[in-house]
């Protein structure tokens, strides 16, 4: 099965002669339906680019962006923005909720701009709020939520419907440890189901949630962790050491 | 962590056999601290020894012995869990010496170095995240175990992430080749017996 999402040699550059900028160099990148992906970097190294990329907000300078096997440059304005809308769900460090919608408005929202019936997109977006242990917050608007709520709402937001592939830049940012940990423990849950995600974070703990982590330096993917062995492996002194 | 605290932790609970006490120390940290019986048995002995326990039986031994907390070691409880952990900065840092060293030695990628060792860093704690996920959330012991372990190590990766923005700014000027076998500022006459030894 191909991968829901893949970058082939993929470069983004800015500007031009000498106020270029290469923020993305010959990246090579799978994720599979159920993965989920960290790209860990430092400011600067070119995660964010990489983000916007694979969600189809920006055109890479050369390489091909695939989702589900379909090249992103073949498709048109349109098709693209209905691949975003259908498809890919997005979860940003300062949650960017609509503040005059309530929790359901703002899950639903993608889904009646894609075209789906108010009823069925108020079912989905009932049916995600329950999964995160929010039915009860469904009317309320984001101003009346915690921070830890409020980014559940946008990972809700993100997976409702028929999603495939879930983008979140720093996703924990804004949030404290326990926090951070609920929503992470939900974007495991949600790719355990079979969403391919991807993370990109400088922060190493919210990487260890992802199943694979890769580095990235100066635009360049230099290294990615090894499969992981069995937690029971820490269970001795010896290995734990 | 130390034995003898532990059970006199669990004793502190009411009075309780040896086996017990051991099946008691291993939920309660996570099982991450195997112990062996001998052990249980040979700290108990020595806590009973120093007036902290007492035991229902001077004369038998064993698994079904029964052990209760005596008032000095209530005492001692309490004093051990207000005393300040070993938290002084270690004398040396493996780590922090590895990245000493590469900065001396030609040809070492120094940048490359911190990658392996942030890999690996990072790489313990995606296991160590893996097992709080995969406990019961009911799992105190195990999680807060796994916590640690985990901010821990994040603290050395947020060094080598220092570090490797120093080096970027500051990169270390070349170390010098190593052409010339004699130790360039040794003493002549030291120099010369070396050689004459050869």
């Amino acid at each position: 099965m191909a991968p829901v999402l893949e970058l082939r040699d993929v470069s983004k550059v800015y500007g031009s002669g000498a106020g270029e900028v290469h923020a993305l160099r010959a990246v090579d990148l799978a994720v599979k339906a159920g993965e989920l992906v960290a790209v860990m970097g430092p400011s600067g190294s070119g995660k964010s680019t990489l983000l916007t990329i694979a969600g189809t907000l920006e055109e890479a300078s050369s390489g091909d962006v695939l989702i589900a096997g379909a090249a992103v440059s073949s498709l048109s304005k349109n098709e693209r923005a209905s691949l975003r809308r259908r498809s890919i769900g997005y979860v940003f460090q300062d949650f960017n909720l609509l503040a005059g919608l309530s929790a359901l408005e703002n899950v639903t929202l993608p889904m009646e701009l894609d075209g789906v019936a108010v009823k069925a997109a108020r079912a989905a977006g009932l049916e995600a709020l329950r999964r995160f242990d929010l039915a009860g917050k469904a009317d309320r608007y984001p101003d009346e939520l915690s921070g830890g709520e409020r980014q559940r709402v946008a990972v809700a937001r993100a997976i409702a419907g028929d999603r495939r592939l879930l983008l979140a830049d720093e996703p924990t940012g804004a949030l404290d440890s326990a926090n951070g940990e609920a929503v992470m423990r939900l974007v495991r849950a949600a790719c355990q189901e079979g969403v391919a995600g991807v993370i990109v974070t400088h922060d190493a703990q919210l990487a260890s949630w992802a199943d694979r982590i890769v580095f990235i330096r100066d635009g360049r993917i230099v290294d990615q962790t090894a499969p992981l062995p069995g937690p029971e492996t820490l269970l001795t002194p010896d290995a734990a050491s | 962590m130390s034995v003898r605290h532990a059970l006199l932790a669990l004793l502190s609970e009411g009075p309780k056999y040896g086996l017990q006490l051991r099946q008691e120390f291993e939920a309660k940290t996570g099982e991450v601290w195997p112990l062996n019986v001998g052990q249980v048995y040979t700290t108990l002995q020595r806590l009973e020894r120093d007036g902290l326990v007492e035991s229902d039986d001077a004369e038998s031994e064993g698994p079904q012995k029964g052990f209760r907390i005596t008032a000095a070691g209530r005492g001692e409880l309490m004093e051990w869990l207000r005393t300040p952990g070993g938290d002084d900065a270690p004398p040396r840092d493996e780590l922090v010496i590895k990245v000493l060293v590469a900065l001396t030695v030609p040809g070492v990628d120094v940048a490359e170095l911190l990658q392996v060792h942030r890999r690996h860093l990072v790489q313990t704690m995606q296991r160590y995240t893996r097992l709080k996920e995969a406990a019961a959330e009911a799992d105190l012991g195990l999680a807060l175990v796994a916590d640690a372990e985990i901010f821990r190590l994040e603290a050395v990766v947020r060094w080598l992430d220092a570090a490797d923005v120093r080096l970027k700014r500051f990169p270390p000027a070349p170390a010098p080749a190593p052409a010339d076998a004699h130790p360039a500022e040794a003493p002549p006459r030291r120099s010369r017996r070396v050689q004459g030894v050869r």
